[in-house]
Formats: C-alpha cells, sequence, structure tokens
C-alpha cells in the first residue's frame, strides 16, 4: 500500500468502533442553565463541524444511559486536501493519528487547543436524566466514556463547502452544531458568506455571546443577528417574540442565491423555520436540519 | 483498549484504573428509576413522548395525489391510491418503538395496512428492498424483515390521522428495527437482488439497525 491514499471513501463517513475513556479536563460556564465540557479524547481522529459524540455515563450498580452531543468545538487543524479523507477515519491505524510521532505536518499540527481535545455544550433539561448531571454534577478529571464523531448530514467542511452562501438558523442550545460551523470558517481562514439567526429564550440564556460579537466584529463575511423570544432588555428595540417571516427574509439570503440552510433546534423552532424558508423559494435539498424533541436530556 | 489506561505525561491518572466495569466512570452518576415491566434494548430509555427527528423540512403530501408503488426487480410497478389503501384489510398494532437516538415508546397505538398484504402478489426473489418517501429520503431494509406479520404502511396513530411531523399521512412502520427505518411520507418500494445503502445507510448508520444487537452504526 502506497503512502495516504489507504483511505477508502466509504470510510469519510465511518464511525469509530466501540468506546473509548475521555477525561474531563475542564467546563465552563456558559450560561446560567449551560456548560462547556472540555473533553480529552486520546487519538481523536478529528471531525467535521456539525457533526456530535456519544457519551455514555456508567451508574454504581452498571446501569449505563447514552446521549448524542453536539461537538461545540472546532474541528481539529489540518491540511485542507487531507481533512475529507482523514477525518473521522477509522482504518487508519491509530500509530497515524494526531498525537503520535508520525512525520505527517498536516496532522501534527492537530488542534489549536492541544491534541484530542473537544468540546460539547450541554445545555440543562428539566427532569432530564443525563444533562443536569453534566452541568451541575460530573466533576472534573473524572472519565466518561464517548463514541464519535458521528453523523455527516448535518455538517459544513471548508474543504468540501466552501463558497456557497449559508444561512445558518438556531434555535437555543441549536446554536452549538451550529457554531462548530461558524469555529471551522474561522479557523480555516475561509470567508465563504455566512449568516446567522439565533433565536433564544431571554439574554441570559445566550450562548457564546462575547464570541460571536468578536465574530462579526471580523467584517470577514459573518453577520450574526440574536432575537428573544420570551424576554428582552428594558432597551431592545424589538419586543420578545418569534421569527417573523419578514425577518427571516430580510436578514437572511434569498433563495436565488441558493445557499445551504442549515436548521437547527426544538421541533417546534424547526419546523416552523423550515416551513417558512420553503414558502419563500428555498428549495428543501438544500435544507438541512436537525432536531432535539422535547425529552433530549 | 486505549491509551487512557496510561497515565498522562506529567499528570496523575484521571480518576482510577479500572476502566473495564465502570465503578470509576461518571462518578456520582445515579440514572433514572430503572423502568420496570418492560424491555428496553441496550443504550435505550423509556420516553412518554414522541420527538421528532427528519434530516429536512417536513413535506407536505395531499391524500388526493398520494400514491404507493412497489416496484420489483423486472421494473413491474404495482401502486395503490390512498383510496385504494384504505380499502384493504386494516391491521392495528400495538408495539413498542426504539429510535437510534435512544428513546424507546412503549405500546405505541397504530392503525395500517400490512406488507403481508401489498407484497403478496409481487413477483420477485429480492432478498433486499430500498423504501424511498416525498422528500427524498431513503432507507434499505432486507425483505424478510418485511414479511411475516413485522411491518405496515401506517396512517394513524393512537386513534388520530398521523401527523406530517410523524410521517403523515403514511409511513412505513417496522417496530422491531431502529425507527430511521420506518420512513415517514412513504411513498414507494423497490425490490433489489443485492443490499444498497439508503440516506442514513450511506452516512454511517447500520444496514440493518437490530436494536435488540444494538447495530446502530456500520460494523456494529
Amino acid at each position: 500500500m502506497t503512502e495516504a491514499v489507504g483511505a477508502r471513501l466509504g470510510a469519510r463517513y465511518a464511525v469509530p468502533s466501540g468506546w473509548q475513556v475521555a477525561t474531563l479536563v475542564e467546563r465552563r460556564a456558559e450560561s446560567p442553565s449551560a456548560e462547556t465540557l472540555v473533553l480529552d479524547v486520546p487519538g481523536w481522529p478529528g471531525h467535521q463541524a456539525g457533526q456530535h459524540l456519544d457519551l455514555r455515563l456508567t451508574a454504581p450498580d452498571g446501569y449505563t444511559a447514552e446521549r448524542s452531543y453536539s461537538l461545540a468545538s472546532a474541528p481539529p487543524r489540518s491540511d485542507s486536501t487531507l481533512s475529507s479523507t482523514l477525518l473521522a477515519d477509522s482504518s487508519l491505524p491509530a500509530s497515524s493519528l494526531p498525537g503520535s510521532a508520525l512525520p505527517n505536518t498536516a496532522l501534527s499540527s492537530a488542534t489549536p487547543s492541544g491534541s484530542g481535545r473537544v468540546e460539547v455544550t450541554v445545555q440543562r433539561v428539566r427532569d432530564g436524566e443525563v444533562s443536569p448531571y453534566l452541568v451541575d454534577d460530573f466533576p472534573p478529571g473524572s472519565a466518561i466514556e464517548v463514541r464519535g464523531p458521528i453523523g455527516g448530514w448535518f455538517v459544513w467542511d471548508p474543504a468540501i463547502d466552501a463558497g456557497t452562501p449559508v444561512f445558518l438558523l438556531a434555535g437555543g442550545s441549536g446554536l452549538v452544531p451550529v457554531m462548530s460551523m461558524a469555529r471551522a470558517r474561522r479557523e480555516a481562514g475561509d470567508r465563504t458568506p455566512f449568516r446567522l439567526i439565533y433565536s433564544v429564550r431571554t439574554p441570559e440564556d445566550r450562548l457564546y455571546t462575547d464570541e460571536l460579537d468578536a465574530l462579526t466584529a471580523r467584517s470577514d463575511g459573518f453577520e450574526a443577528r440574536t432575537i428573544f423570544t420570551r424576554a428582552v432588555s428594558l432597551t431592545a428595540l424589538r419586543g420578545p417574540r418569534r421569527l417573523t417571516s419578514s425577518e427571516l427574509a430580510s436578514w437572511g439570503w434569498p433563495p436565488e442565491l441558493e445557499p445551504r440552510v442549515y436548521v437547527c433546534g426544538p421541533t417546534g423552532f424547526v419546523e416552523a423555520v423550515s416551513r417558512m424558508l420553503v414558502a419563500q423559494g428555498h428549495d428543501p435539498a438544500r435544507i438541512r436540519t436537525e432536531r432535539f424533541g422535547p425529552a433530549s436530556g | 483498549m486505549t491509551s487512557a489506561t496510561t497515565p498522562a505525561p506529567g499528570g496523575p491518572d484521571p480518576v482510577g484504573l479500572d476502566h473495564g466495569l465502570g465503578a470509576t466512570l461518571t462518578p456520582g452518576f445515579r440514572g433514572r428509576a430503572r423502568p420496570e415491566g418492560v424491555a428496553l434494548p441496550p443504550g435505550q430509555y423509556a420516553e412518554e413522548g414522541f420527538p421528532v427527528l427528519s434530516a429536512g423540512p417536513t413535506p407536505n403530501v395531499d391524500t388526493s395525489t398520494w400514491s404507493f408503488a412497489v416496484i420489483n426487480e423486472a421494473g413491474a410497478t404495482k401502486s395503490w391510491t390512498w383510496a385504494e389503501l384504505m380499502a384493504l384489510p386494516q391491521d392495528e398494532p400495538t408495539v413498542d418503538i426504539h429510535c437510534v437516538t435512544r428513546w424507546s415508546k412503549f405500546a405505541t397505538r397504530w392503525r395500517g395496512v400490512s406488507l403481508d398484504v401489498l407484497l403478496a402478489d409481487v413477483e420477485s426473489t429480492a432478498d433486499f428492498a430500498m423504501v424511498g418517501s416525498y422528500g427524498g429520503y431513503t432507507t434499505n431494509l432486507p425483505v424478510a424483515d418485511l414479511l411475516g406479520g413485522k411491518a405496515w404502511i401506517a396512517h394513524t396513530f393512537d386513534g388520530a390521522p398521523l401527523h406530517p411531523e410523524h410521517g403523515g399521512p403514511a409511513r412505513l412502520l417496522v417496530p422491531h428495527l431502529y425507527f430511521w427505518k420506518s420512513a415517514k411520507w412513504v411513498r414507494s418500494l423497490t425490490l433489489m437482488p443485492m443490499d444498497r445503502p439508503g440516506f442514513w445507510e450511506k452516512l454511517g448508520y447500520h444496514d440493518l439497525g437490530d436494536p435488540w444487537r444494538e447495530q446502530r452504526y456500520q460494523g456494529d
């Protein structure tokens, strides 16, 4: 076998088999009800923005609970020509994964934040089985089983998708996979036009507020608007209400531009927004959705 | 299994060494009361609601133009209009359903037509089928998993017409496999001599998807 051409196309979407142990190295509060968990995953093969991670929690009696969480962090940096084949290629031997002493410059650059580190942002779901533990109790330094990256549909990869305008619509913690896309764009130095509408209940529920402001302030083609559905600050010009069709039309890309559209959030948000998009002339085939039900948690 | 059992250079071993059966994993996690009297496949939890998961917008499908077609490996097509589907013998299965995103819902009540009825007179020796939907979704299944009282074209849920978000006017119902196999907005079934992957299967999900063997992803 010759070097670097060992990957099958089908392996691009393969899910690394089996569970492995990761360590919580850091946690950050994003809002009163959401925390970002920084996990060290030895031999992390990389991911595409928008993919998710399965977590498995184990109780003292051996009972386990599994949940999927969107990856919030940007994919590890790698050479653009390699990223599409190396990311998520579970057929690669462990010795060629990031962090090993392989003479591969693209891989050894690893992630900006350290090899094998990935982030998920967990929103506490009231009466949830898993999210209250992860947000409130899961202590730094402890171990958790992970599997991933998973998913190949709700993804944006600058090496593959650059150039086509992107319209992102996020409801609540649906911002997480979308933020991974915005971070991937920034890390790649990509200038694909992005427009984001972020719908969230109240100002205090916002995630990544400063980072979104900083992304917008770069003036490199990334625009973000945040709307509040339940409460606003006293000085707000827009009252608390759901996204309207005219706001969607004026803040997004026109259908004639044929943007790629990503909609992520609770089912009600995704249904309402995608219905408006289709009514405004967006081709349903260019609208990718990801929903979380009332009881994911 | 992984290098996690090797202490990190310059740092203490995270938590402990025995990752075999989880005594040191997720300390303090207890989980919910274990459900009693129900059989939960591995990695699943019991759900009271009915979450919605779809890869794109919900298509508008009108029963006045709806049809369901079966295409055999020779290309012969047999199809049913909505009225013809309704005129067929109806089943009322009450079944447990299991979504790959880990929720399971018990004793769901449906009404629909068994695929035994729809496929009875179809000439075919094919072992696989590709099910297609309004909106473009596809999923592949073995024919053996569609016959023998295991699969339906369902149009009624809990006594009411199936809501579009859940696949109405009609969806495939194959409750013994993960629920992405139960294609929403079903419109066709194409018989295939060789297995080919459908929408999620091309993206890494399992060709069969048996929840009891936890076949979530290719290779499981």
